[in-house]
């Protein structure tokens, strides 16, 4: 008896292991076709539930963190316009319609997307949160440099859409 | 006028007086314009004579400027833009948007309103994608978001016309009330069986995110409006097969008749890895289903298969052809909407019922390597039979090509484009005619005609009146010594529209066409022209184009250069139809040969004494005769169904 349940054991173990290896072997694969590998592999590593979920876990995974990361380019523009610069005033309302576009209506649609099982509409969704950070760097053009902190998340959101879309695209 | 380029020029090509201004950035167009100017260029004394015929416009009168000057006015410069990578490299065009310029820009509510189209269906408010139809009060059942402008929830929307034109909406058809569609009741189609029973089979998303086919009857077929809709307990009737992903398995067919004519079969479209395929089912009742061996057709590459279509096409061209026809003088359509392209693409074949399959006259024009119904945004299309007036129908869904934000500012998003009758174009009988209804012209109302010569670098604005609905018909004919001229052409790289830079881009023999959507300052408006040039295989290839490289000075919107090549047959002039619906314009080149719908988002090109039409003719060394008529175009006032519509 003793030395069935050590098998099972053993032999649960292993596929356990093998299970967790799978799925690595399933990040990393999807992140060598993404245009940032180290980005997509330390955004979908952090997430705890990454290891057992499939390729539209992963694009649910990354569209998170286009969120998260958009939420915090909204607190930066929002503390921007408290600080009052005149100059940057008009940009920043920009910024502040440009993310409100990611938050309400590219993610949103992008999760519905990936839920559903019709990722083209997340593809579409990630593309425009990535045009959505880039206008908002845009808008600063020929007015002000931007400020250097809201640049950073504008890049960042660029950069983890951009990822978000290329494991998306595994699933068309 | 000349275009030499080693010798000290006569006349500057920038400088020129009558050089259109429709520029790229200073660079761009000495380097590009570079290139195409042949090295051997006769001097063009005839054209200038002609230019003093023409009415120029917006032409600087004064010491020839570079064209810096003129573009420094204009605060985009598209130029520093790389030009979009292009669908043939299998790249979605909203994947390639560049913010231009540094223009401080709000959208207001003022502009945001006026996109709302005259006559094209759409629901009053949020997403529609998807037509579905039924003949006899002519039915539109339309995938629909109750709760916002962008896509999710999908319901069924229903709208019935007597004329295709004039819509009344009705209550939803269906909604995702059931476990196998209560994450979408998504698209299908509706078979009309000899008995008068109308089968609707669509897809449902199941509460487990698989796909799978049912079926809807009305509940009341005496109800001319079938309102009512009552779901199978026999639903799902299909589940995704052996080898087929569950999420890989949608848009059933309308059923066309068996060989034997006692069952009836439908395909649904799918992918194995990277190849499209189309699966048929047979059926005698609708409820059970036997997969037939092997798949109707595949192509390898082309991804997943959705909206398949698959009708026959009379080879005499005159007519539709009800679903089930086929035999001698018959070819058979098969349409597929890609899903990794959102383009829809489609080739002209045989059809071999015993066999099943269906075989490309062209393999090289493969189903999603070839022909597109459409150069510019328009999925999902489906064709219908209307047996009234013996013709196949097309309609397609015109996404939007703004920001999604926007979407939700403004409050709605998507449209259907104008339903097109389809025939075989029996000149060429390598592709299909798509032409708008004949219903469309009931919304004619003043018209405007033109008749004017147009040397190189000239423009004419026609006085149709600031309208954003025009119905606009062009013919445009070259100068036969040019033509001649340009076979002597050495080295001219093969042009692409989507590469080219737009109507900038000048060559020997084009771009003409005609600006819509343009305010007058140009600062806003939208080519869409021929331009003629040496193919890689040595003869003249036309090329039909619309560039919405400066449609709008909104950062926002997606502006690139749409087109194909079009056969334009000997003795054939060049003609374009345009129908411009505010943010919508449908175009058509060579009656339906190649068509283009594009969404243009202007910022100064609306309302009221804003919005004009031009001809122009931007080539170096031809001139054209243009001949247009534009119509008004009055509003289909399309609006929810009242007991006086009762006709």
């Amino acid at each position: 008896m003793k030395n069935q349940q050590i098998i099972c054991l053993i032999l649960l173990t292993l596929i356990i292991i093998h299970q967790t290896y799978a799925d690595e072997n399933l990040i990393q694969t999807t992140c060598n076709n993404t245009p940032n590998y180290q980005l997509c592999i330390n955004t979908l590593r952090a997430s705890p539930g990454s290891a057992t979920v499939d390729m539209a876990g992963l694009g649910l995974i990354m569209v998170a963190a286009v969120k998260a990361m958009s939420e915090q380019a909204l607190s930066a523009v929002n503390s921007l316009r408290k600080s009052g610069q005149p100059k940057l005033s008009q940009p920043l309302q920009r910024c502040t319609d440009f993310y409100n576009g990611v938050l309400k209506a590219d993610v949103p649609m992008a999760e519905e997307a990936l839920r559903k099982g019709d990722p083209k509409f997340g593809e579409d969704g990630m593309v425009d949160a990535a045009f959505e950070a880039e206008l908002c760097e845009g808008a600063f053009k020929g007015v002000v440099a931007p400020p250097p902190s809201l640049s950073g998340f504008n890049k960042d959101v660029r950069d983890l859409a951009g990822v978000a879309r290329a494991i998306i695209r595994n699933l068309l | 006028m000349t275009t030499a380029s080693t010798q000290a020029p006569l006349y500057d090509l920038e400088g020129d007086t009558s050089y259109f201004p429709i520029t790229a950035g200073p660079s761009s167009v000495s380097s590009t314009a570079e290139k195409r100017r042949s090295k051997k260029l006769l001097a063009s004394i005839l054209f200038s004579s002609f230019l003093l015929l023409s009415v120029i416009l917006l032409i600087t009168q004064s010491n020839p400027k570079p064209s810096t000057s003129i573009d420094a006015q204009s605060p985009i410069t598209h130029s520093s833009e790389p030009p979009s990578r292009g669908v043939s490299q299998g790249v979605s065009e909203k994947g390639f948007r560049r913010i231009s310029g540094g223009v401080q820009f709000s959208w207001n509510n003022i502009m945001l309103s006026w996109q709302r189209t005259a006559f094209h269906f759409q629901p009053e408010k949020n997403w529609m994608n998807g037509p579905l139809f039924y003949k006899g009060w002519y039915h539109l059942f339309y995938q629909y978001n109750q709760e916002s402008a962008i896509w999710g929830n999908i319901t069924w929307g229903h709208a019935v016309s007597r004329d295709l034109i004039h819509w009344f909406h009705l209550p939803y058809a269906m909604v995702p009330d059931q476990w196998y569609d209560i994450n979408g009741v998504w698209t299908g189609s509706a078979t009309i069986l000899p008995d008068g029973q109308i089968v609707m089979l669509y897809t449902g998303d199941t509460n487990d995110v698989v796909q799978v086919q049912c079926v809807a009857y009305p509940a009341n077929l005496s109800d001319p409006l079938l309102i009512e809709w009552v779901k199978s307990p026999n639903n799902p009737v299909l589940f995704p097969p052996p080898g087929i992903g569950s999420t890989d398995f949608r848009d059933p067919t309308t059923a066309w008749l068996s060989p034997g004519g006692d069952k009836w079969r439908i395909t649904i479209g799918s992918k194995v890895n990277k190849t499209g395929i189309s699966v048929v089912y047979e059926t005698a009742d609708f409820l059970k289903y036997e997969l037939l061996d092997g798949y109707l057709h595949e192509v390898p590459g082309t991804g997943m298969w959705e909206c398949i279509d698959f009708y026959p096409v009379s080879l005499t061209g005159a007519n539709g052809l009800d679903t089930s026809v086929n035999g001698a003088g018959v070819k058979h359509v098969m349409k597929a909407s890609l899903d990794d392209d959102k383009n829809d693409y489609y080739a002209i074949g045989t059809y071999d019922p015993i066999r099943n399959k269906w075989s490309p006259d062209d393999p090289e024009l493969d189903v999603g390597i070839g022909l597109r119904y459409d150069y510019g945004k328009f999925y999902a299309s489906k064709t219908f039979y209307d047996e009234s007036k013996q013709r196949r129908i097309l309609w397609g869904w015109i996404r939007e090509t703004d920001a999604e934000g926007v979407d939700l500012l403004k409050g709605w998003a998507c449209v259907q484009s104008i339903p097109r009758s389809v025939v075989l174009d029996e000149k060429t009988g390598s592709n299909v005619l798509q032409w708008p209804v004949e219903e469309v012209e009931r919304l004619r109302k003043d018209s405007v005609e033109v008749n004017v010569k147009l040397g190189p670098g000239s423009s004419v604005a026609v006085a149709v009146g600031s309208r954003s609905q025009l119905d606009i018909v062009a013919s445009f004919e070259m100068d036969k010594e040019a033509m001649g001229e340009e076979e002597e052409e050495e080295d001219v790289l093969a042009y692409d529209c989507t590469t080219s830079g737009g109507a900038a881009t000048r060559g020997v023999l084009g771009p003409f066409g005609i600006l819509v959507l343009a305010d007058d300052a140009l600062a806003e408006f939208t080519p869409i022209y021929f331009y003629v040039a040496k193919g890689p295989n040595g003869t003249l290839d036309t090329h039909f184009c619309a560039d919405e490289l400066r449609s709008s000075v909104a950062p926002d919107v997606e502006k690139i250069v749409y087109g194909s090549k079009v056969p334009v047959l000997d003795g054939e002039n060049f003609t374009i139809r345009s129908l411009v619906d505010h943010s919508i314009v449908e175009s058509f080149a060579q009656g339906g040969r190649r068509v283009i719908t594009s969404r243009i988002y202007p910022t100064k090109a609306i309302g009221n004494g804003a919005a004009r039409v031009f001809v122009f003719n931007n080539a170096t060394g031809a001139s054209v005769t243009a001949s247009v008529k534009i119509w008004e175009m009055g509003s289909a006032d399309i609006r929810p169904f009242s007991s006086l519509d009762h006709l």
